[in-house]
């Protein structure tokens, strides 16, 4: 079954337009000028259950109005979705019950009163049995390890420990759909993998459906079966993460150190036949880009065999630098064979 | 579901309990505007007997009960609202399984029971030991008087949650607030009875909800409004109650479609 089934989804938003000047700000005063603003463009994409899925995609891109309009709080424009059934803006209150939202950048917890106070809340709000609650929240409490945390007021936590307080908060009521929108963000390493092993034992022990937005790739890496890429408004890519990196990944580069100075034109002869390019960095340095079906050894041992050389280093393309470029490409499609390093 | 309404005003009236030095300075606040009032309306009164049909003991009556009344119905939902709104934290209330404005009624309620136990009762105390207020002793009267209290509650949030949506419709409705809390202390009858306003005033009042939230209350408690005058005022707050449900349903749809959460 479908987790999620969105297709065609489609919001704008009407934008005020401020004209300019004195005489532009008078008119303004009495009709206004609106404008019309994609944020979201017809996209379609489906998640079955189960599933972690990352959504990416740069600042402004649409990601948390998608979120927004999945969780029931925006209205689309156009388009059809089902969230575990639901039309979520529609039976709204019904609806939320199944899911779980957590905004890494709004709190959902009481400010004033202690994180006890507040699970008790949400309990009588989503109307959790409170021996269901007790065990859900021994469980929480455990693996992430909130003791001592629960009496304090909100206002007293810090980012780290409101975050894990905030994913308790979001899972108490056993949602089947967990939406994160930039859990990670602002975190420190530590608590970053703690929330990603948490995430992962949440999704292997109940099968809990998770979509989250980030803008830290770790987490797609750590998590992520799948990843959907937005940009402008456009999914541009949706598939597995190695077959981005596979499509994308542009070979290796390895770096040599040369101990007397060498011209390319030399190096060049050396690896003649192997379809590798060769920029020089200084007079004893130079670099050679090697394709992903080049083996790396072959070219290496033609290279060391005649010079000498006093350090290599080999460089891979990280998942950054792939999603760094389709984000200033603005295209997925693209086959990346052929861009020249 | 109930239970968790129950325990938003338990919360809320937690809350306002942690914070202490509100709590005193509250008290002190009631006092001191009673007795500037207090001492105005002597004043004003000089030699005469009665103003408007008020005797200066009726009217110091007036003058404490309003104060009174104030405690209760008062609350700040309007800039509540507008804060969730502006922030971007409705996003988050509308990811819960509640209804956001009766959540928000329920938290002004907390206050409103906070203020009544705990400035109005004891503050009620301090002021008749002070100033000539006469209390009634008829038991209708007085509890008439609470579910006419209830009703001023129910159409001041009324006003303040519409207040509070235009945050939707415009980028800043700090004005909107501000007049709205002048209009409602004006206009209801804490700073000035309704019988003082001129004729013509009267009457354009009558036709507003502000006159329902203190003028009928406390001139029902003040015994200026008896039998089936007083039965007649709380119909007239419950149809002013009625109505603005209205406005209010028609804003929430509207605002649901415009919604779009600042900030990203």
């Amino acid at each position: 079954m479908l987790a999620i089934d969105v297709s065609d989804l489609r919001k704008q938003f009407k934008v005020q337009k401020n004209r300019e000047g004195l005489k532009g700000a008078l008119k303004d005063l009495f009709k206004r000028e609106h404008t019309e603003v994609a944020a979201v463009k017809d996209i379609s994409f489906q998640i079955p259950q189960g599933e972690i899925c990352g959504y990416i995609g740069e600042n402004g891109a649409g990601k948390s109005t998608t979120i927004k309009m999945l969780t029931g709080i925006l209205v689309p424009t156009s388009g059809k979705i089902l969230v575990n059934g639901y039309v979520p803006y529609k039976e709204r209150e019904e609806f939320v019950r199944g899911i779980g939202v957590v905004f890494g950048q709004r709190s959902q917890l009481w400010w004033d009163i202690g994180v006890i106070e507040s699970f008790r809340l949400l309990r009588k709000v989503y109307r959790v049995s409170e021996a269901d609650f007790r065990a859900r929240l021994d469980e929480l409490v455990e693996t992430l390890q909130l003791q001592e945390l629960l009496n304090r007021p909100v206002r007293k936590l810090s980012l780290g420990q409101r975050m894990r307080c905030e994913l308790v908060a979001a899972l108490l009521h056993q949602p089947s759909i967990l939406f994160l929108d930039e859990p990670t963000i602002g975190l420190d390493i530590v608590v970053k993998t703690e929330i990603r092993e948490f995430l992962k034992k949440l999704n292997r022990e109940h099968g809990t459906t998770i979509l989250l937005t980030t803008h830290d790739l770790q987490d797609i890496e750590a998590l992520c079966s799948r990843v959907i890429m937005l940009d402008d408004g456009r999914i541009i890519y949706d598939g597995g993460l190695d077959e981005l990196k596979d499509r994308w990944g542009k070979g290796r580069e390895v770096q040599f150190q040369f101990n007397d100075p060498v011209a390319i034109a030399d190096l060049s002869r050396l690896t003649e036949g192997l379809e590798v390019r060769w920029s020089k960095e200084n007079e004893l340095t130079a670099k050679v880009w090697i394709p992903r079906e080049l083996n790396v050894s072959e070219v290496l041992s033609r290279v060391v065999g005649t010079k000498d050389i006093s350090d290599i280093k080999i460089f891979e393309t990280n998942t950054d630098e792939i999603v760094r470029e389709i984000y200033q490409s603005g295209s997925a499609a693209a086959p990346v064979g052929s861009v020249s390093p | 579901m109930t239970s968790a309404y129950f325990d938003l005003i338990r919360i809320r009236f937690l809350m306002m309990l942690a914070y202490r030095v509100n709590y005193y300075s509250g008290i002190i606040i009631y006092a001191i505007n009673i007795g500037a009032y207090y001492f105005t309306w002597k004043a004003i009164y000089g030699n005469a007997q009665t103003l408007a049909g008020f005797t200066v003991d009726q009217m110091t009556t007036y003058v404490a009960v309003s104060w009174m009344a104030r405690a209760f119905y008062f609350n700040n939902l309007d800039r509540e609202i507008a804060n969730d709104i502006r922030d971007g934290s409705v996003a988050v209330q509308m990811t819960r399984p509640y209804n956001y404005l009766l959540v928000k009624m329920m938290q002004g309620f907390g206050e409103g029971l906070f203020r009544l136990t705990l400035f109005m009762f004891p503050g009620m105390v301090v002021v008749s030991l002070i100033f000539p207020v006469e209390l009634p002793t008829d038991p209708l009267r007085w509890v008439l008087f609470f579910v006419m209290i209830w009703f001023s509650f129910l159409i001041n949030s009324q006003l303040n949650i519409l207040t509070g949506l235009f945050a939707f419709f415009v980028e800043n409705n700090e004005g909107l607030m501000r007049m709205k809390r002048v209009a409602v202390d004006l206009l209801s009858g804490v700073v000035i009875p309704v019988a003082f306003f001129p004729f013509w005033a009267r009457t354009v009042l009558e036709w507003t909800p502000f006159p329902a939230i203190t003028y009928l209350p406390s001139s029902v408690f003040t015994g200026r409004m008896a039998g089936a005058e007083a039965w007649q005022a709380l119909l007239v707050q419950a149809v002013w109650f009625a109505v603005l449900i209205v406005p209010i349903l028609v804003m929430w749809r509207a605002s649901r479609r415009r919604l779009f959460v600042q900030g990203g």
